[in-house]
C-alpha cells in the first residue's frame, strides 16, 4: 500500500494537477476570447498594480478594516503554500528518488506553520458557522474543500510527531495530499490559479480602462 | 445549500405580476441558456468557479448595512439566489424565481462596483447582477416604472417622452433666460463644425430646464464654440442599459454618437450624470464592439475642472459655509474623475467638507443602476436602505450636498427628505454660476 500511495499514485496525482490545471487556464483563456472585452481591456502595468496591492498584507483599505482576517488568511496562505515545498522530509524523499533537493526549513519552524494551517481552517470554519452571511451561501462542498485542506496538515503534524499508527497515519497523509493535488484544478481550490487572472482582470478594467483603481 | 431566507415587505409591480403570470418555463430555460452560452464567456465562469464564498463582499455593501446588515442584501447573497442557481439548474427555473431575481437585480442593487473592490478575487459581482438584468429583461421582467423609460427610449430617443417641437422650444426659452444674465450668450443648435457637442438627459428638458440656461451662460463666459443637437441624439442617458435591454441601448448610443459625427464637433461634453457617462463611454461602445467612442467624451466634472484650472472661469464668490458633496459611482470609483470633483468643489467652495469615506470609497446614493427608476412601489425599501449614507451626510454638518449626477441628485434629495436632514440638494453648475466671475463686457448694460 505504501509502495502504491508513495510510487505511482504520486505520479498521478502530480499529471492530474499539473495537466488539470493547464487545461482550465486554457478553458478559461479560450472562454474570454469569445467575450469582446477582455483582452482588449488587459494591461500589465495595471494588473500588477492591483496584485501588488493585494499580495501584501495591508496594502489596501479593505484588509485595514479587518486585521484579524488579514493576518489570519495570509498567515494561512502563506503557510499552506511554502510548508509542503521546503520541507525537509519531502526534500529528503526527493532526494532519494531524483537526487534533486533544495533550501529546506527546519523543522521545527515547518511544525509551527503546520499549525498555522490547522488554525486557519478552524478559523475558516468558525467563520462559515458563525458568520450569517457565510453561513448562508455556505453547503456541504465547502466543508468538503475545508477538510480537503486540513487533512494534510492534521496527518502531518500526527505523522511527524509519531503520536500513533504511523504508518497507517503515513499513508493517509500521503493520500490526502494527493486528494488535496487532485482537487485544485477540479473545485473551487482553483482560486489558487484563477486569482493572478481575476485580479489582473478587475485591475485592468478599473485602471486602464476606466482611470481608476481597485484598491 | 439553504434557500435565504428573504423578509420583504409586499411590493405590488403590475408589470412583474403580469409577467409571471405568462412565462412559462420552456421559455424561462430556453432564454437563460442563450444568454449564457451565447453572451458570456470567461468572465463569468472564472467569477463563478472562483468565488470561495467568502463573504468579505457584504461590507462593502449599502444595502447590507443599512438594513441591519440582513444576509438577504450581501453582494454574494444576491449572487447566490440568481445566477449560480440558473448555472446549476441548467435554466430550469419557475417564473416566481425569474420574478425574485427582478426584483434583486433591479430593485435591491445599485451596480455601483463597490464590492468588486472589496473581493479579494477581483471578482466583479455587479457584472454578474447586470447578466441577471439581461436574463430578465429578455423575458420581459422588468419592473413597470424602469420598462416605461424604456419604452421611450425606443419610441422618442430620449429618456422622458419629450416630443422634438418641446425640446428645441425648451432651449430657445432657455437661451432667453441666459440672456438675462449674459445679454450675448447663445444656445447655437446644430452648428455644423463646432468644438463641443454638448449633450444631457431626458429629464433636464422635461423638469430641470434651468441647467440648459446655467451651461448657456457657463459657455458663453468661457468662450467656447458650442452646440447642441436639434434632433434627436440630444438625450446621453440610457435606462436599457440598466434594465439589460442593450439592443436599445445600442440604438440611444450609437445615435447619440452619430448625432455628435453629424455635427462634426470635436467632443462631446455631458451635463452632471454619472449613468449616461457610463453608457456613452463603456457600456454602449462595448456592446456595439467599438470599444471605445469615436468622439471623446468627456464628464462635467472634467469639464468644470478644465475650465477652472485653466482660468476660462474665474471664482470671484466663493459659497459659504459647511458643502459637501456625493461622489457617484459611475464617474468617481468607475471613471476616477474623484481628484477633480474635490477640486472644483474646493474652488468654489469657502469650505468643503468632504465624506467619510471618500472617493472611489464612498457609498452609492442608492438611486443609481436604475433602481430609482423602478419608481414609487420600491421607493420604501430603497431610501431605507440609504440609511448608511444619510449618516455620513449628517456627519458632515453641511448646508448643501453637491450631486454632479442626475440619480444622485434625486436620491440624495429623498435621503435628505426621509432622515430630516434639512441640506439642500444642488448639481455643480448652480454652485458654479454663482462663484463665477461674468466680465464687465459680458454684463447686462445698465438702461
Amino acid at each position: 500500500m505504501y509502495e502504491f500511495v508513495s510510487g505511482p499514485l504520486v505520479w498521478i496525482a502530480f499529471a492530474i494537477f499539473v495537466g488539470g490545471s493547464l487545461y482550465k487556464i486554457y478553458y478559461m483563456l479560450s472562454n474570454c476570447k469569445k467575450e469582446n472585452v477582455v483582452f482588449p481591456h488587459m494591461s500589465l502595468k495595471h494588473s500588477l498594480a492591483s496584485l501588488v496591492h493585494w499580495v501584501i498584507p495591508f496594502n489596501n483599505q479593505y484588509m485595514q478594516k479587518r486585521p484579524i482576517f488579514t493576518i489570519v488568511s495570509f498567515a494561512f496562505h502563506i503557510c499552506l503554500v511554502l510548508t509542503p515545498v521546503f520541507l525537509l522530509a519531502h526534500l529528503v524523499l526527493l532526494d532519494e528518488s531524483w537526487n534533486i533537493s533544495w533550501f529546506n526549513i527546519p523543522d521545527g519552524i515547518a511544525d509551527w506553520m503546520t499549525i498555522v494551517v490547522i488554525i486557519g481552517c478552524i478559523f475558516f470554519l468558525y467563520r462559515r458557522l458563525a458568520d450569517p452571511v457565510v453561513k448562508n451561501v455556505t453547503d456541504g462542498s465547502d466543508y468538503l474543500l475545508l477538510a480537503i485542506t486540513a487533512l494534510p496538515f492534521i496527518t502531518g503534524f500526527i505523522a511527524y510527531h509519531q503520536l500513533f499508527a504511523y504508518k497507517t497515519i503515513l499513508i493517509i497523509h500521503i493520500l490526502a495530499g494527493e486528494i488535496m493535488l487532485i482537487a485544485i484544478p477540479f473545485t473551487r481550490l482553483s482560486h489558487m490559479l484563477f486569482f493572478v487572472f481575476t485580479r489582473a482582470y478587475f485591475g485592468s478594467e478599473q485602471g486602464h480602462v476606466k482611470n481608476s483603481k481597485d484598491w | 445549500m439553504r434557500p435565504t431566507i428573504v423578509k420583504r415587505e409586499p411590493v405590488v409591480d403590475d408589470a412583474l405580476d403580469q409577467c409571471e403570470a405568462r412565462l412559462t418555463e420552456e421559455e424561462i430555460e430556453k432564454v437563460i441558456n442563450e444568454v449564457i452560452d451565447k453572451e458570456t464567456g470567461g468572465r463569468l465562469w472564472t467569477y463563478v468557479n472562483t468565488c470561495i464564498h467568502c463573504g468579505l463582499c457584504a461590507e462593502a455593501c449599502h444595502w447590507f448595512i443599512s438594513n441591519d446588515r440582513d444576509v438577504s442584501f450581501a453582494p454574494v447573497t444576491k449572487v447566490k439566489d440568481t445566477i449560480w442557481v440558473m448555472l446549476e439548474k441548467k435554466g430550469k427555473v419557475d417564473a416566481a424565481f425569474i420574478k425574485r431575481c427582478s426584483q434583486i437585480a433591479h430593485t435591491e442593487c445599485n451596480l455601483c462596483r463597490r464590492c468588486g473592490m472589496y473581493c479579494p478575487f477581483g471578482i466583479d459581482i455587479a457584472y454578474m447582477l447586470l447578466v441577471v438584468r439581461r436574463i430578465c429583461a429578455k423575458l420581459g421582467m422588468v419592473p413597470l416604472y424602469l420598462q416605461d423609460t424604456v419604452h421611450s427610449h425606443a419610441a422618442t430617443m430620449n429618456q422622458m417622452w419629450v416630443k422634438p417641437d418641446e425640446w428645441i422650444d425648451t432651449l430657445q426659452w432657455q437661451e432667453e433666460e441666459a440672456q438675462g444674465y449674459v445679454p450675448s450668450a447663445r444656445l447655437p443648435l446644430e452648428k455644423e463644425g463646432a468644438e463641443i457637442m454638448y449633450s444631457v438627459i431626458g429629464p433636464e428638458p422635461k423638469f430641470l430646464a434651468q441647467l440648459l440656461g446655467n451651461i448657456t451662460v457657463i459657455m458663453k463666459v468661457a468662450g467656447l464654440d458650442w452646440t447642441m443637437p436639434a434632433t434627436a441624439g440630444w438625450d446621453n442617458s440610457n435606462m436599457a442599459m440598466y434594465s439589460g435591454d442593450f439592443e436599445i441601448m445600442a440604438r440611444v448610443e450609437r445615435l447619440h454618437h452619430e448625432t455628435a459625427q453629424r455635427l462634426k464637433v470635436k467632443k462631446i461634453v455631458m451635463g452632471e450624470c454619472g449613468h449616461a457617462f457610463r453608457g456613452a463611454e463603456y457600456d454602449g461602445p462595448t456592446w456595439m464592439g467599438w470599444m471605445k467612442p469615436p468622439i471623446p467624451i468627456v464628464h462635467a466634472i472634467e469639464f468644470y475642472y478644465d475650465l477652472i484650472k485653466s482660468g476660462k472661469i474665474k471664482i470671484v464668490k466663493k459659497a459659504e459655509g459647511p458643502i459637501t458633496s456625493q461622489y457617484p459611482c459611475n464617474v468617481i470609483r468607475n471613471a476616477g474623475l474623484g481628484s477633480k470633483l474635490q477640486y472644483i468643489m474646493s474652488a468654489v467652495c469657502e469650505n468643503f467638507v468632504d465624506l467619510i469615506p471618500n472617493d472611489r470609497h464612498a457609498f452609492c446614493c442608492n438611486a443609481g443602476g436604475g433602481t430609482i427608476n423602478c419608481g414609487p412601489p420600491w421607493k420604501k425599501l430603497r431610501v431605507q436602505s440609504a440609511r448608511l449614507q444619510s449618516e455620513n451626510f449628517k456627519r458632515t454638518g453641511a448646508h448643501t450636498i453637491v450631486t454632479p449626477c442626475h440619480n444622485c441628485h434625486s436620491g440624495v434629495e429623498d435621503i435628505v427628505d426621509k432622515y430630516k436632514l434639512g441640506m439642500h440638494v444642488k448639481f455643480f453648475s448652480e454652485l458654479l454660476i454663482e462663484a463665477m466671475e461674468i466680465p464687465e463686457h459680458l454684463k447686462p448694460k445698465e438702461e
